[in-house]
């Protein structure tokens, strides 16, 4: 007999499975599998600039740095003053979703690929962000690779206000109409990459990036 | 991993006369306890939340075959293998061979307790394939000569500073440095080498998601992000229990695992990762397993202790008992300490082999009232030691005396004089101090402690009393 059958086998016999019952628990399966209802949350206004509000507050409890521009001509400004501000060079990687920015006008030398070993400072979007805990969601494409916001030492993310929903359930709600299916990699980011592993002492920067700046753009 | 649950009160006595261990214990469970009470004050229906929780691991557990095969059909039409494992010696014969297929000579892994469980890592060292551990307590751990960890959180929870600084000192041969980030740096640089060149990424998976066929990985140093991204090769190893029906339950779950283990409102990596990547894709896995593992899991299912299936491995129970944080974790000689551990260990390496763990704990329910999913962690350790008595597996002194405890017990009269004269012994046994420094019949109990003596009447005589003089005023 194989493993899948001896293990199957025995959950079956312990659950005392038989046909009649099992109707009836694959009817209960289904209805739980087609219930999109959320569990208890806590409460976050849905308010637009009470939720962009949340959201900065809880990204910074979480140790990234937040700034607010108006509109995206105004991104790689920003981003060219944060890199300037933290001595930190001005060559990054990019998702390809933001190559038609002015980069060169602020004097970035941006180049839109996947991420190497050696680079230092990783330019993304987001596909949405949570505000009650500070979230960005990340989804794997082509255009959006997972590396960028991983290997560079330094990550910054565009965050489109109007792309801030209140609660993790309402990013699934918005992959599931705009993707269909999930992409291979849904990543939720919430602040630098950290560890506690010495003494429970937090430090920055284990195996992802020491620092997350986030240009949240309101326009 | 080798079964050394046997020798836990040797284990715990070394423990308790380790200095430093002591030292490191104490410094660590302030930590977790108080993290962890501010975290969840940010949930408003705390306990409807729990309740949710359970409702949703309950769902999974008491139709499990059904569950598991629908994920595995969801999984496979994702493109990712699904294959299954009986036990650890399984679970080694299949990711050797996985690993021999697509020639991979390196294995970087993300933090697994059912690798530990099956001891993977020294069969992948012995088919000449190496493994490298990742999350920085776990790394710590391998190169100090593949030391077992003591907590399934936070792994090298009973090393200090100094130790980790020896240690690197010695296996990285360089200078040796004193601060923590510095060591954290180290050990980023040499890891990262590492995540680019290994062929095959290994992780365990905090839950399997029954909708989409994915699985779900929690991390916070973005180690579990690097072996699933980097290598071409993804294993996933998990236990059958891990299954939860939708996105909507995990992110229920979500909002109570981070704030139970690190007191986090969420951890900062949270992956959710579905078959493999496309050909147009600059990174992710060309091939993607999934190894689902019973190694005793099954035969806990509809049993009397199927509510400890429930259980996601956050660390609650272990951060707040009070045998836990005087010990450690290795003094319980398995995978998992704590309370959970205590029950599990039993369970899945043999209730032969654990006869003193399920005494390991003072039945306060510290563990049951942090449990995110509510397992009535005391309930189950009792009825453990209820197994134990009836498989004759306690010693004969013990079952004598609660034979002749019962015998007494159930005789009013004879129960009342013992009681009388037992409370008048022990306090002549303590004169003047009103505490016993040393039990004649339990030596044990008071060598860490004096025992306070009973002063004046028994509950029974006071009550008689009372009730006599109500009876005389009215």
């Amino acid at each position: 007999m194989s493993s899948r059958e001896e293990i199957l086998g025995r959950v079956r016999a312990a659950l005392h499975r038989n046909a009649g019952n099992a109707a009836a628990a694959r009817e209960v399966m289904m209805a739980a599998l087609a219930n999109r209802r959320p569990g208890p949350q806590p409460a976050v206004a849905s308010e637009p600039r009470a939720l962009l509000e949340r959201f900065r507050l809880k990204s910074e409890q979480a140790s990234s740095t937040v700034d607010i521009v108006a509109s995206d001509a105004e991104v790689p400004a920003d981003i060219a003053k944060y890199l300037a501000a933290m001595k930190l060079p001005t060559t990054a990687v990019a998702w390809a979703s933001l190559a038609a920015l002015d980069w060169a006008g602020a004097g970035l030398k941006v180049e839109t690929r996947g991420a190497r070993d050696a680079d230092l400072v990783g330019i993304t979007g987001c596909f949405c962000a949570v505000a009650e805990t500070g979230t960005l969601m990340m989804t794997s494409s082509p255009d959006t690779p997972a590396a960028v916001s991983l290997l560079p030492e330094t990550h910054i993310a565009v965050v489109r206000a109007a792309r801030i929903v209140p609660y993790m359930e309402d990013a699934w709600n918005l992959a599931r109409a705009e993707l269909g299916s999930l992409p291979r990699a849904v990543n939720f980011i919430s602040g630098p990459s950290r560890t506690g592993d010495i003494e429970q002492t937090i430090v920055l920067g284990a195996h992802g990036p020491y620092r997350v700046h986030l240009v949240i753009v309101e326009g | 991993m080798e079964i050394k649950s046997m020798r836990f009160k040797a284990n715990s006595e070394a423990s308790l006369a380790n200095v430093v261990l002591q030292g490191n214990l104490k410094n660590a469970k302030g930590k977790f306890v108080t993290k962890r009470a501010e975290a969840i004050k940010e949930i408003d229906d705390f306990e409807g939340t729990r309740d949710a929780a359970a409702a949703i691991r309950n769902k999974v557990i008491d139709n499990l075959d059904l569950w598991l095969e629908r994920f595995e059909t969801r999984a496979q039409e994702t493109g990712a293998t699904v294959m299954w494992a009986r036990d650890g010696a399984e679970v080694c014969r299949l990711v050797t061979e996985i690993a021999r297929k697509h020639g991979v000579t390196k294995v970087t892994k993300s933090k697994s307790m059912l690798s530990e469980e099956a001891g993977l890592n020294q069969a992948l060292e012995a088919a000449g394939i190496q493994p490298v551990e990742t999350d920085l307590g776990e790394y710590i751990l391998q190169v100090n000569d593949n030391e077992p960890p003591s907590h399934i959180i936070a792994p090298a929870v009973h090393k200090s500073l100094d130790d980790v600084a020896d240690l690197f000192h010695k296996v990285h041969g360089t200078p040796r440095k004193t601060e923590i980030p510095a060591l954290t740096r180290e050990a980023r640089e040499v890891l990262r080498g590492h995540f680019l060149t290994a062929e095959m990424g290994l992780s365990g998976g905090n839950f399997l998601i029954a909708e989409t066929g994915s699985v779900a990985l929690v991390t916070n140093e973005g180690n579990g992000r690097m072996v699933t991204t980097m290598p071409k090769v993804h294993v996933v190893i998990t236990g059958i229990e891990k299954v939860i029906p939708t996105l909507e339950d995990l992110s229920t779950l979500m909002r109570l695992l981070p704030r139970s283990a690190t007191g986090q409102s969420i951890s900062n990596y949270f992956s959710i990762l579905t078959g493999v990547k496309k050909p147009e894709e600059h990174d992710g896995p060309e091939h993607l397993y999934f190894v689902l593992v019973d190694s005793g899991r099954a035969d806990v299912v509809g049993g009397e202790f199927h509510e400890m299936l429930r259980c996601i491995r956050c660390g609650a129970c272990m951060n707040h008992c009070p045998v836990y944080q005087t010990i450690g974790g290795h003094a319980y000689g398995w995978v998992y300490p704590g309370p959970m551990g205590s029950v599990l260990t039993p369970l899945y390496a043999g209730i032969e082999n654990s006869i003193d763990l399920p005494h390991a704990a003072t039945l306060c329910n510290q563990c049951g009232v942090v449990c995110p999913v509510k397992i009535p962690l005391p309930d189950l350790l009792r009825k453990l030691r209820e197994k134990q008595t009836e498989a004759g597996l306690r010693p004969l002194t013990e079952r004598i005396g609660l034979r002749v405890w019962a015998w007494v017990a159930q005789r009013p009269a004879l129960y009342g004089l013992g009681a009388r004269f037992g409370a008048r012994y022990l306090k002549w046994l303590a004169g003047e101090d009103k505490s016993i420094r040393l039990l004649p019949t339990a030596p044990e109990w008071t060598r860490g402690r004096d025992f306070p003596a009973p002063q004046g009447k028994t509950f029974r005589e006071l009550y008689a009393a009372r009730q006599k003089s109500t009876k005389g005023s009215a």
